[in-house]
Formats: structure tokens, C-alpha cells, sequence
């Protein structure tokens, strides 16, 4: 009973260790540093709300969390409605049912810098593979990445196209857990196949509805690399993330003070939208 | 009707793999064009050249970041297991004080979104001295409290008795640990590896804070920094650079695709 104390204590410790240096310690020093103005250079200072008032009036900042709006009003619902549809086509007797599978969840293991990258390409003006295509079926040429209006919602068609992969396997799983005897009991009463769907399926995979929401928004507010690599936050600051103004604050301006406060800034916001679609879902859930 | 539908079905299916795989086969193709070809829709180019590929190599250290990423998440993800599952046995099976505090603490970590640390852990990593040091791109992902969390569940599922018995024959906790769980946890420990390499290889937020000097960027970061500092100066170049990156994920994807999915599908969800 001691040794297993004394080995237990001990096989835990470092741990332990590592979680007070780099977990516990930086989510305090997180709520330090919003007090404080400090360029990493000289000895840091005590600012009061200074940060805090600055971001409250800094106009980059809500326009970075406003083109967040504008990105999750977009990738949110388009995720849920083309990974439905293929967890759908995936749910049946298929040939090759696992090369489809592989084929839709490929994007998701490539690293987002090498998709940004891939994209840039793929929606450049006058030599991007998309409008080539356009142009051959008689359309006019799109600025995809440079129209300030195209931009974001062009960011947000790609993020939804990386990672629709993860959220068709996260449906697929529900799908597995709707009885036979409930399909079967639907099928005999005559119902159609788009009844079906509106009251048996779509009702049984709420949680994972809920779940496909949830993770795709707060990945939604940690948009970084597509922004940093594709548009820089333009044009006209139509993309800039939150998490790319965080890292200028950081990296160009040395202002670890405030870059810290919009870092809780957005935990916070991140905490409070996720909880309010879980209400607002609750709600809507029981009537 | 019925075979009509079906046709309807494959073909949607043929279309929306086209749509994951062909961005990625143009790419491939691209980087094997001469830049009068570059705009091309075809995927066979009629000059196959490797120039991309030369100037790539030369302009900047691929060679070298290709080493850095795969010392540095090797590292990460053998730390993560050994550790990971030396810290899930005692959460897991060892009664000590303090344990349900650990067990509690590694849970909320959970909810605490990685931009509230960001900035303090890198001013943690300057005042440490390590800007430019591989210890700031591996020290802060040593333990993972997702992978710990995963391989507890796993082992809370494992008989006391076979514990008991190893303990009669005084075996040390490590030993059962090592001899015993480990080869009965093959598939979970997959499962971590998996999620930890991949999770490791493709990060660039923070390598771009902590690393400066090319010699020490990860793939992700060198690829980041040569397209957007014009290094790089045509497609071609760009994305033959990519391709260090996605070829060796690509190849171990196509052999291991469902540990891979369920891997990396799982350790979104956490359990």
C-alpha cells in the first residue's frame, strides 16, 4: 500500500511538474499580463486597464472578431450540410466504401499551411485552376482572394473543404446508432424518404449536429495560418483572424501586454458564443 | 429507377473525391511543369522537368527542415507515449495522493483553448532562453493531457488480476507497465501516436513565435515563410516545397488510412 503511494507519487511527478510550468503557470501569467506593458526587452510595467480599455476601442480588433462572424456564418452551416450529405452517401452499400471514405478525409491530414498554400494557386485571378474553369463553361473570372466581399467567404469554402473529412466520420457514427427497428417501423408506416430523413434522422443526430457546431466554431475562431499565408488579413482587413492580430501584437509589435488580453479576450468570447448556441439549441430542442 | 439512383449516387461520389483528390494531383503535376505550363489544366505535363525541384532545395535548407521535423515530432510523440503512459498508469491504477486533482486538472485543460496560453508560454520560452532551440519546439508538448486521458480510459479497462500477479512475482510498476499493459494497449497506443506525429508535423503558430533561424524552422514553418518571403518565386518552386511536406504523409496515409482516421478523428472529439 506505501509502495503504491510511493510509486504512484512518483510516476506522477513530472507530470505534475510540467503541468505547473507550462499549463498552470501560463493561464496565470495570461491574467497577469493583461495588467501589464511589456516588449520583452525592457523590465515590464504595471499598466492598470489600459489594455483593457485599449481593446475595447480598438477598432482592428472587433473588425477581426466581426470577420469571424462573417467566416463562422458561412463554414458553419456549409460543414454541417456537406458532411450530412456525404456521411449520407457513405451510409449504405457501397463498393469501395472505404476508398470513398480515405478519398473525403484526405485534406484533413495535410497541414493547413501547404492547403493555404495549395489554395492560393487554386483561386488566383488570372492563372488559379478554379477560374480557368469558369472561364471554359463561359463564366467571367472571379478575384477570389482580393475582392474584399469574396475574400473571407473563399477562406471559409476551403477550411470547409479541409475539414468536412472529420466531421463525415463524426456523423457516420451517429448514423450506426439509429435502431434498425425505427427504420424498419418508418419504412412500413409509408413514409417517404425525405420524411424519413426530417423526422427520424435528422432528429437522432442532434448530439452530433450539436458536436459538428461546437468544434467548428471554436476551430472557426482560431483561424490563423489560411488568413497569414493567402491575404495577409486583406484586402481592406476583410480576413484578419483574431489569432493573426494576436500574433502581429506579439511577433511585429512586442506588446506581449496586450497581445496577452486579446488571447483572453478570445477565450472568453470562444466560451461565451459556445455557450449560447448550446441554449439557444436546448430551446429549440424541446419545443 | 432503382439503377438510375444508384448511377446518381456514384456519380456524386466520383465528383466530390475528384474535388478532394484532384487539387492535390494538380499540385503533384504542377511541380513537374516548366513555368509555361504551370497554368495548365492537364495533369500530365508535356515537358517533364525538375527544375522546381532544384531551385527549391537550393534557395533554401529543405533538406534540413525535413531533419528538424522529423527529430522533433519523433521526440514528441515517443515522449507523449512513454511518459504519457507512465502518468496514465499512476492515474490510472496506483492510488496517491493527490490523483483526483491530477485527474481533475488534466480534464479542464480540455476547456482551455490554446490562444489563452499562447502568449504567456512564449514569453515563458524567451525568458528560458530558448528562442531558437529545439528544446522551445519540443519541451512544451512533452506530456499531452488528451493522450493521457485516452490511454487511462484504456487502461482502467484492464483486469487487477493480471496487476496482482506481476506484483506476487515482484515485478516493479514499470515492468507491468512496460511488459504487461503495453502490448495488450497496441490499439490505443496507435491511436496517440498517430494524432501526436501528425499534430506535431503540420503545426507552424508556434514555430513561427519561437523560431527565427532557418536552420532550426520545421517543414510547415520553412514552407510558410519561403512562399510568403517570395524565396520561392514561381508556383512551381512553392509548391515543390510543399510537396516535402505531403509526401511522406500521403504515402502513410494510403497504408495505414484507418488507423489514421480513427486516430485523428477521435483525438478531435476527446473521448
Amino acid at each position: 500500500m506505501r509502495a503504491e503511494q510511493r510509486s504512484g507519487s512518483l510516476l506522477a511527478a513530472p507530470y505534475t511538474a510540467f503541468l505547473l510550468l507550462f499549463a498552470a503557470y501560463p493561464i496565470v501569467f495570461a491574467l497577469v499580463l493583461v495588467f501589464l506593458q511589456w516588449d520583452l526587452v525592457t523590465a515590464p510595467s504595471f499598466a492598470g486597464f489600459a489594455n483593457v480599455r485599449l481593446l475595447a476601442n480598438d477598432g482592428r480588433f472587433w473588425r477581426a472578431v466581426g470577420n469571424t462572424f462573417v467566416f463562422l456564418s458561412i463554414h458553419v452551416p456549409l460543414q454541417i450540410v456537406t458532411a450530412l450529405a456525404l456521411a449520407l452517401a457513405l451510409n449504405r452499400q457501397l463498393v469501395l466504401r472505404s476508398f470513398w471514405r480515405a478519398a473525403f478525409f484526405l485534406p484533413v491530414v495535410i497541414s493547413g499551411a501547404v492547403v493555404a498554400i495549395l489554395w492560393s494557386n487554386l483561386y488566383a485571378t488570372d492563372v488559379g485552376l478554379i477560374n480557368k474553369l469558369l472561364v471554359r463553361v463561359g463564366l467571367a473570372p472571379v478575384p477570389w482572394l482580393t475582392d474584399p466581399l469574396t475574400a473571407m467567404p473563399a477562406i471559409a469554402v476551403m477550411v470547409t473543404w479541409k475539414n468536412v473529412g472529420f466531421y463525415v466520420i463524426i456523423y457516420l457514427a451517429g448514423l450506426q446508432y439509429i435502431p434498425r427497428s425505427c427504420q424498419e417501423a418508418i419504412e412500413i408506416e409509408g413514409a417517404s424518404s425525405w420524411q424519413r430523413f426530417r423526422h427520424l434522422t435528422l432528429p437522432m443526430l442532434l448530439p452530433q449536429t450539436i458536436l459538428v457546431i461546437t468544434l467548428s466554431t471554436i476551430n472557426g475562431f482560431q483561424l490563423f495560418i489560411e488568413p497569414y499565408v493567402m491575404t495577409g488579413g486583406g484586402p481592406l482587413r476583410r480576413t484578419y483572424s483574431v489569432v493573426l492580430y494576436l500574433y502581429t501584437n506579439a511577433f511585429s509589435y512586442q506588446k506581449m501586454g496586450y497581445a496577452a488580453t486579446i488571447g483572453v479576450a478570445l477565450a472568453l468570447i470562444i466560451g461565451a458564443v459556445v455557450l449560447i448556441q448550446r441554449r439557444v439549441i436546448g430551446k429549440a430542442d424541446a419545443l | 429507377m432503382k439503377t438510375l439512383r444508384r448511377i446518381g449516387l456514384y456519380a456524386g461520389l466520383t465528383f466530390a473525391a475528384l474535388t478532394f483528390i484532384y487539387p492535390f494531383l494538380w499540385m503533384a503535376s504542377t511541380t513537374f511543369k516548366p513555368p509555361s505550363e504551370v497554368g495548365t489544366l492537364a495533369l500530365i505535363p508535356d515537358q517533364i522537368t525538375l527544375d522546381n525541384y532544384r531551385t527549391m532545395w537550393a534557395r533554401a535548407p529543405f533538406g534540413r527542415a525535413l531533419v528538424n521535423s522529423t527529430l522533433v515530432a519523433t521526440t514528441i510523440t515517443l515522449a507523449v507515449l512513454v511518459f504519457g503512459s507512465m502518468t496514465a498508469y499512476a492515474m490510472a491504477r496506483l492510488r496517491f495522493r493527490g490523483r483526483p486533482a491530477l485527474n481533475a486538472a488534466t480534464l479542464a485543460l480540455l476547456l482551455v483553448p490554446g490562444q489563452l496560453t499562447l502568449i504567456p508560454l512564449y514569453t515563458l520560452i524567451v525568458q528560458l532562453g530558448w528562442i531558437d532551440t529545439y528544446a522551445a519546439l519540443i519541451v512544451p508538448y512533452l506530456f499531452n493531457p488528451t493522450a493521457i486521458l485516452m490511454l487511462r480510459q484504456f487502461f482502467l479497462q484492464i483486469p487487477q488480476s493480471l496487476i496482482d500477479a506481476a506484483r506476487m512475482d515482484g515485478m516493479s510498476e514499470l515492468r507491468i507497465l512496460f511488459t504487461i499493459f503495453w502490448p495488450l494497449s497496441k490499439p490505443v497506443l496507435s491511436i496517440v501516436a498517430i494524432f501526436t506525429f501528425m499534430g506535431s508535423w503540420n503545426e507552424v503558430l508556434w514555430p513561427l513565435l519561437v523560431v527565427r533561424d532557418q536552420q532550426l524552422m520545421t517543414l510547415p514553418q520553412l514552407l510558410t515563410v519561403f512562399a510568403l518571403g517570395g524565396g520561392a518565386g514561381s508556383v512551381g518552386v512553392s509548391l515543390a516545397s510543399a510537396m516535402v511536406l505531403v509526401v511522406p504523409v500521403v504515402f502513410a496515409y494510403m497504408f495505414l488510412q484507418r488507423n489514421f482516421i480513427e486516430s485523428m478523428a477521435g483525438a478531435g472529439i476527446k473521448g
